[in-house]
């Protein structure tokens, strides 16, 4: 790659060639206002807000899209560029509504943030405002066009980084609007309600559907009595909205601020992943069984994971054929949801109609998965409100506390144990890597054998990951798996998982057991997660949920005790006739667009 | 005062035998003929005015194996119906002359990216491809040529949303570079060309580059077919040397009460009648793709600028600020001082966010809105605002 020589504001620079101005700034801090870039997507080039001036080009030019040029002198604050951007900032916020004081983003609005910088407070312009209503059709996702800057985004996201094409743009002109197919409301499309479309809108056009009024009504109720779950990943990212920094661990902090706002009990929804550790790899061992020893055709192989409803989603609209393939393990929101008005109610002595199920989610297709009709095997909606890691911070914050300044406590019991194989859930791989954990175990007896169980072929942002296990001396039971090299896979983002099932579907690759989590980096880089999100942002969260996991007392799914004993008292045994009631599900052919 | 137009026939002229001109470029050599076409000074004839000879050149030095020829039919400039005539009259120059270009750059493949109003010639169209294919076999070349039609979207006459449009894509925009002739039709080096340019680089084949110079001013060689409507007393298609002065144009075509000429369509200026005499048609002065309209002094240049404005909110592709908000904001602008519920300084507000269009768009057709905004409200102000 040649160097080339460039001179901003007067500076020299060499920069690599293929670098764009916006870069090459970045490189000597100086800051070029964006919106409609982003670090996870394709250039796009239409907000104009970053145009900048090129020596004897009559025009401006997007720094965002323009690489630079040999000997090319650019000046990023002139009077015309400082002219052309509070005109293309005023055009915008003439379209926008700017009913800032009542929008959920109003801390992460990119264009709140400029307009602030440019100081737009006169409105020059006509008022060209279209309020059309919110679309509220879906559980997950909510769409208000008249916030909307059509910087398009969210359709790159949806097309480039999911794959899916939920979202589009729509007639052009000034009638030009971000839409879906043939217009329909967002529960009818291909939508995943994976919600990272949500993590990229710099404005409030995307959020996720708000249940915090339901959840507090629910805790100020004296009737009830109000469990809440946290997912892995939530408390690597909850610090980012008090200001610390990415990568902070907030878990104990997070219970006792959870515990001041009023929830009767604090439990996490790792108890569960362990949980779902067992049931899946049981089930995968019975599959490999049935396929390897009763030369049954009919077993679906490879086995796909079920923890991520967005990726659950996906299968039942794009690949309806393939259904039988994915675990019917239910994800543990839902595992934790049917035990906690089951198992839990039991003994604690609650009548389950009394108990109100809260999980906090870095996920908006929870919201979706915890609506599902067939989610009721407790005989209720086994999960009542799925809240966003954003919606939380907004709670906390509410309840007029910090969730820095608290001391940290630990989970309430039962179903509050967990291992760390369980907060590994939250990264992409770590599904994986905690099935390995533990299946290698029971085949063999012994533990795998990676340097303090950190099995680094599963781990990273690579698109799609392979590795394999040779497993040797087996225990008697599982001696058909003697000498078998298990083959796995691990794909995050949809549209790496796209290209992984039509490699499988075409034949071209062969593994016995795939993880796939919708979200660029897994859980941790999820939809409800806080914005912004980048590269960077979701590897410090990674790595804190890394270090969180080495800093466990358990390590291995199959260890967690109250897991062993939700098996003795309640359960029987994994994948046995009540776990099968309870912890596992079927899915739905869905329409294709 | 008035001298005579220069009148030419080179476009429509009936004797022009493709396939031995075809044969004299082949003897020629392709460097050769590249040099004839740069030496030429041809400029691309649908307005922007990018020299051809560069972009054929541009192409035929890109190592890349697969290379398109795509010629834009989409007229749809407002007052522009020369490309029409020319497929109707001599749709063969065309076709050869995306050959030539072909033959040229060494590309396999030819579209011509037909208006989709002008469905009704690709029946001759696809006759005259048929025969110009076999033809030249025969010389030993390999070429075909297939129509794409366009399906109205006015922003499709822009090369990069052309493509789009071609790949199956949003008709939009692209960020410039990369620039077709680097990475155009499904990501290989095309040349686009309007269909007058494909015919005029037939034109240099046959008289060669020195006669051809002979035509028009320094800045603006050849001939140029314009589509004169209006308030004018003869209408139609007609060739005419590059490089006459306005007042020359209305002296042959204006009825005698011309207020203002707009030369290059709604995107193009608006030339008021104390700027005839000095203002040359042609890119040193006011550049068209062939929209001449004449109005006279019935007319308000109120409406028509409101008409324009009208046209451009509706065909922005919509995805760039300046362009779908600005022209939204000039439109209900002038509406708004007309109607006198903003003051009439107003207007100079809406000046300078027409400098920041031009300047900020994404592409042609953003930059290209003020020329006529600015046009007419310079020259016509107490129009607009009484």
């Amino acid at each position: 790659m040649s160097m080339l020589n460039i001179i901003i504001n007067d500076v020299p620079l060499q920069v690599e060639e293929g670098t764009s101005i916006l870069n090459a700034a970045k490189m000597m801090n100086v800051h070029i206002p964006t919106l409609c870039h982003h670090e996870d997507l394709c250039v796009a080039g239409n907000c104009r807000i970053c145009v900048i001036e090129v020596e004897k080009d009559p025009n401006l030019v997007a720094a965002c899209a323009t690489p630079v040029r040999e000997g090319m002198k650019i000046f990023t604050n002139t009077l015309k560029i400082r002219q052309a951007r509070k005109h293309i900032l005023e055009l915008l916020l003439t379209e926008h509504n700017i009913n800032c004081i009542k929008c959920s983003h109003s801390n992460s609005c990119e264009l709140q943030n400029l307009a602030l910088e440019y100081r737009s407070d006169e409105e020059v312009f006509i008022d060209l405002r279209k309020m059309p209503k919110p679309d509220m059709s879906s559980f997950s996702i909510q769409k208000d066009d008249s916030k909307c800057i059509r910087c398009t985004r969210c359709v790159r996201t949806c097309a480039q980084l999911q794959g899916i094409n939920a979202l589009t743009m729509a007639f052009k002109g000034n009638k030009a609007k971000m839409s879906t197919f043939m217009e329909k409301p967002m529960i009818d499309v291909v939508c995943t309600n994976c919600g990272q479309c949500i993590n990229r809108c710099p404005t409030g056009a995307l959020t996720e559907r708000s249940y915090i009024e339901d959840v507090w009504n629910a805790i100020y109720d004296p009737n009830k009595h109000v469990v809440v779950q946290t997912a892995p990943a939530v408390r690597v990212a909850l610090g980012e909205r008090f200001g610390l920094r990415a990568g902070h661990r907030v878990t104990g902090k997070m219970v006792a601020s959870l515990r001041a706002m009023g929830f009767d009990s604090v439990l996490d929804t790792d108890w569960s992943a362990d949980l779902t550790i067992m049931e899946e790899g049981t089930e995968l061992l019975s599959r490999l069984k049935k396929a390897l020893v009763d030369g049954n055709k009919s077993v679906a192989l490879p086995m796909f994971t079920s923890c991520s409803p967005g990726w659950i989603k996906f299968m039942e609209h794009i690949f309806p054929e393939m259904l039988p393939n994915l675990s019917t393990c239910k994800s543990p929101q839902q595992m934790f949801g049917v035990l906690a008005k089951t198992y839990y109610a039991e003994k604690k002595g609650i009548d389950p109609k009394d108990i109100v199920s809260v999980s906090i989610m870095p996920c908006t297709a929870k919201k979706y998965e915890a609506n599902r009709p067939e989610m009721r095997d407790s005989g209720f909606q086994d999960v009542d409100y799925v809240l966003t890691t954003r919606e939380l911070a907004s709670m906390i914050q509410q309840s007029g506390t910090n969730v820095k300044t608290f001391k940290s406590e630990p989970y309430d019991s039962i179903m509050g144990e967990s291992s760390g194989a369980a907060v590994i859930f939250g990264a992409t791989g770590g599904v994986m890597e905690a099935a390995i954990r533990t299946v290698y175990e029971i085949v063999t007896g012994r533990e795998v054998p990676f340097e303090n169980l950190r099995i680094t072929p599963v781990r990273g942002f690579e698109g799609i990951k392979e590795a394999s296990v040779l497993i040797e001396n087996t225990v008697p039971e599982y001696n058909f798996l003697e000498g078998v090299e298990l083959k796995v896979a691990i794909a995050h983002g949809l549209a790496n998982a796209r290209k992984l099932v039509e490699a499988i579907k075409d034949k071209k690759v062969e593994y016995h057991f795939i993880e796939v989590m919708a979200c660029p980096g897994g859980c941790l880089g999820g939809g409800g997660q806080p914005i912004p999100t980048n590269l960077h942002i979701r590897e410090r969260r990674a790595d804190a949920i890394y270090n969180e996991d080495e800093k466990m007392a358990i390590r291995k799914s199959h260890e967690n005790k109250e897991v062993t004993a939700l098996y003795a008292d309640f359960l029987g045994e994994p994948n046995g006739h009540l776990s099968h009631k309870l912890l596992h599900t079927y899915y739905t052919e869905r329409n294709r667009y | 005062m008035a001298t005579q137009l220069k009148r030419t026939d080179l476009v429509f002229k009936e004797d022009m035998d493709c396939n031995a001109l075809m044969h004299k470029v082949m003897k020629m050599g392709k460097d050769e003929f590249i040099n004839q076409m740069m030496d030429s000074g041809l400029k691309g004839r649908g307005g922007a005015g990018f020299p051809t000879g560069l972009k054929w050149k541009i192409v035929k030095d890109s190592p890349e194996a697969v290379k398109y020829v795509v010629c834009n039919a989409d007229e749809g400039e407002p007052g522009t119906f020369k490309d029409k005539e020319i497929l109707d009259k001599a749709c063969e120059k065309v076709i050869w002359g995306m050959a030539l270009a072909a033959y040229i750059v060494g590309a396999k493949e030819g579209y011509i990216y037909l208006r989709g109003e002008y469905k009704y010639l690709s029946t001759k169209l696809k006759i005259a491809i048929d025969k110009m294919e076999q033809q030249i076999k025969a010389l030993g070349i390999n070429f075909t040529l297939d129509l794409v039609y366009g399906s109205g979207a006015y922003v499709c006459g822009e090369e990069t949303s052309l493509l789009q449009s071609m790949e199956g894509r949003r008709g939009e925009p692209t960020n410039k570079p990369p620039y077709p002739g680097d990475i155009g039709y499904l990501g290989k080096p095309t040349i686009v060309n309007n269909v007058e340019t494909f015919v005029n680089a037939m034109i240099i084949a046959e008289i060669g580059a020195q006669e051809y110079k002979k035509l028009g001013t320094k800045a603006s060689q050849g001939s140029k077919l314009f589509s004169v409507s209006g308030d004018c007393c003869k209408e139609g298609v007609f060739e005419l040397e590059m490089g006459m002065t306005v007042q020359q144009f209305v002296d042959e075509f204006g009825d005698g009460d011309t207020k203002a000429v707009q030369v290059g369509g709604a995107s193009g200026f608006c030339v008021p009648r104390k700027e005839f005499a000095k203002t040359i048609i042609g890119f040193e002065g006011v550049p068209t793709g062939g929209s001449m309209k004449v109005f006279n002094s019935s007319r308000s240049m109120y409406n028509i600028l409101e008409n324009y404005l009208i046209f451009f909110e509706e065909e922005s592709c919509g995805q760039c600020t300046p362009c779908r908000v600005g022209t939204q904001q000039l439109l209900k602008g002038v509406q708004a001082v007309k109607r006198k519920e903003k003051p009439k300084t107003y207007l100079d507000d809406l000046l300078r966010l027409a400098y920041t269009m031009k300047y900020a768009s994404k592409c042609g057709l953003g930059r290209s809105v003020g020329n006529a905004f600015r046009s007419i409200i310079e020259n016509f102000r107490e129009e607009i605002v009484y």
